[in-house]
């Protein structure tokens, strides 16, 4: 019996430290073959989670379907819920095997296994998602998703009655970090009383966590949610208790037909036929692409009604000023939560800082976990 | 404040009560079932697949208490029948549960349907402090104190109850007394998987009515454990629930209402709330206070 519980606590450190450790499973997409034209792509895809996340991966897929219709481009594979580290190693490889030519691969935590496979075949060019490190056939990606981030800020500015608004936070990461602060200088800016409270679930996909959290920042006045996680659950919780709710990842209405105001949303068809179709032309290069709304790798998803037209037009004016470059969420001046400012008028936060981001602006109640 | 509190723990801890109850029913019967988390997510599956396809959530939770009680069936077979090694059968079980939800569940990511809603039990829910927690729930919910109160009133007040518990402490002694051992516990494994089903059910039907893969997110493991705190007693596995569900339901709170206590803190009490347990369960075995089935986990 000893052992029993020995094993039992085991198991259940275990899954306390890892949530989601399925078996890779490999999936040929049925799509027809093309008519052949000069170079073709034969598309290999990493995926980190399962496609039916409803989040992450699948508007990944949503982006590796879109490519398909090049008529340049066989039939791509993908690969779901592969572990990070030396089994990533071991799934590329095989894929370059069985003679892909382009390969994404989709997590940050593939960076060091892609960089390893890329090493040994020269010929085949490697994209991976959100990581720092490249080489001649490896290049990076990853979108500003912080930009339509900070246009959902300003409709929940404008919108807030109680001037809370809840924040269902995912892991303290720069990148989590990062969208809650332009998400608040984006509702500072149009409504500078409102505050934007930050609970952390610690979790990707774990609905029933997320939901409780959803509630327990309704508990505390907020009639306005965002997050930042995979699941819909949030939705569901502002849905319930008749409050908004802006999603993230993709368009998930549906799951909260009332309250859904707007959600910033991944747009990989973008990248994915942009470097397809540079490979095919042999004009790729290296490069470490971090694109925003004007490359329309990140948007923001349609409004609802809900949305009151003044702040519609307040929404396309700023989004067209961020497209053009006029408007930079993270310009100066920018406060901490202290209250020290960080940067002052006329300057702005550069990339370097942005993607080491781990401090909170002005307007944040939460503390980032250290 | 208090009163939400309760609310939320009651709602976290309902999905991992049916869990416990079910795996105490197994052990009960001297069969030791890992395969909880696995029967969690066929029953969160199948319960939301079976709804959305009829618009009934009744036949929802009938499908969940069905499909988990088939995927029992194995491990019934494989444990009582063949006498195979139990702790392997459980623990390939929740890898076939949560291969085989996320395969066929793939058609249903993203669909939605209208899940349980609250309904005000007349007078008893204007009580202050606990009227909203216990008496503004979910159907799913009044069944599980009705189940707590069901699965005591079996074990202790009735004669197939009191055979169960006797299968439990010693087959041998049991065969001789001509109870049919094999037939009980075959039953006890299947039923008990069932109740785990309606758990898993609990979380695609009412707390977030939608399926996403593994989704129930290890409150299967959190069940196995509260099995042993709970010292195989029903009442007890409410009141262990109840506390997890509370902890996780604090820990949030907590960190909107903006306290300074860190977060990591907070989010690693579950855990070692859980490591406690099992260091205090392990002491009390050693003193030969346990409630533990003699039997348990041989073949």
């Amino acid at each position: 019996m000893k052992k029993f519980l020995a094993l039992l606590a085991a198991a259940i450190l275990l899954t306390a430290c890892t949530s989601n450790d399925q078996k890779p499973t490999t999936t040929v997409a049925p799509t027809p073959a093309k008519a052949a034209v000069e170079k073709q792509i034969k598309a290999g895809f990493i995926y980190v989670g399962p496609v039916g996340d409803a989040g992450w991966t699948w508007a990944h897929d949503q982006g590796r379907i879109a490519m398909e219709k090049a008529d340049y481009v066989l039939p791509s594979t993908f690969i779901e819920s592969v572990p990070e580290g030396a089994e990533a190693t071991r799934v590329i490889t095989g894929l370059v095997k069985k003679g892909h030519n382009l390969i994404f691969t989709t997590s940050f935590g593939f960076m060091d296994a892609t960089l390893d496979v890329a090493a040994k075949y020269k010929d085949v060019v490697f994209m991976h998602c959100s990581g720092y490190k490249t080489a001649d056939n490896v290049g990076t990606y990853f979108g500003r998703m912080y930009e339509p981030r900070y246009l959902s800020g300003l409709i929940a500015g404008k919108m807030t009655k109680t001037d809370i608004i809840g924040y269902v936070a995912a892991f303290p990461i720069p990148e989590v970090i990062r969208g809650i602060n332009a998400f608040t200088l984006g509702v500072r800016s149009v409504n500078p009383k409102a505050k934007v409270k930050v609970v952390w679930t610690q979790t990707w996909f774990d609905p029933g966590v997320e939901r409780d959290a959803a509630d327990s920042l309704l508990d505390v006045g907020a009639d306005i949610l965002t997050m930042h996680q995979d699941a819909p659950a949030t939705l569901q919780a502002a849905e319930a208790r008749g409050a908004y709710v802006i999603g993230y990842n993709s368009d998930t209405r549906k799951f909260a037909p009332n309250a859904f105001l707007t959600a910033p949303v991944w747009n990989w068809a973008s990248v994915y036929t942009k470097t397809a179709e540079e490979v095919k032309n042999g004009t790729w290069k290296s490069q470490q692409i971090w694109w925003g709304m004007k490359q329309d790798l990140v948007r923001l998803a349609p409004l609802s009604d809900k949305v009151p037209a003044e702040v519609k037009a307040l929404v396309a004016e700023k989004q067209q000023a961020i497209i053009d470059g006029t408007l930079i969420p993270f310009a100066g001046p920018l406060k901490d939560q202290t209250g020290r400012e960080i940067i002052g008028a006329g300057a702005a936060l550069n990339d370097g800082a942005l993607l080491g981001m781990n401090w909170f602006v002005e307007g944040v109640q939460g503390t980032i976990p250290k | 404040m208090v009163e939400i509190l309760l609310d939320a723990t009651v709602r976290a801890g309902t999905p991992i009560l049916f869990a416990t109850l079910g795996a105490i029913i197994n052990e009960r019967a001297g069969i030791i079932n890992l395969g909880i988390e696995g029967l969690m997510l066929i029953g969160a599956l199948s319960g939301f697949a079976a709804t959305l396809a009829s618009g009934s959530l009744l036949l929802g939770v009938f499908a969940a208490f069905a499909a988990a009680f088939a995927a029992g069936c194995i491990h019934a077979f494989i444990c009582v029948q063949l006498r195979g090694n139990q702790i392997v059968s459980g623990l390939a079980l929740t890898m076939f549960g949560i291969g085989v939800t996320a395969l066929f569940g793939r058609g249903v990511v993203g669909q939605t349907i209208d899940g349980f809603e609250r309904h005000a039990v007349p007078l008893l829910s204007q009580l202050p402090l606990v009227g909203k927690a216990f008496f503004q729930q979910d159907w799913l919910i009044y069944f599980s104190f009705l189940l707590v109160f069901k699965i005591w009133f079996f074990f202790y007040r009735t004669r197939w109850g009191l055979e169960l518990r006797t299968i439990g402490e010693n087959p041998a002694a049991a065969d001789a007394c001509g109870i049919q051992v094999n037939r009980y516990r075959f039953l006890a494994v299947a039923c008990g998987s069932g109740f785990v089903g309606i758990g898993g059910a609990y979380l695609s039907l009412a707390s977030t009515p939608m399926w996403i893969e593994n989704m129930s997110a290890g409150r299967g493991w959190i069940a196995v454990a509260l099995v042993i705190f709970a010292s195989w007693s029903s009442f007890r596995a409410l009141f262990g629930a109840y506390l997890f569900g509370g902890i996780t339901a604090m820990q949030l709170r907590f960190q909107a209402m903006g306290t300074s206590v860190s977060a990591h803190i907070l989010q690693m009490l579950p855990y070692v709330f859980t490591i406690i347990v099992l260091v205090i369960s392990t002491l009390r075995l050693q003193k030969g206070a346990s409630q533990q089935p003699g039997n348990l986990g041989q073949p």
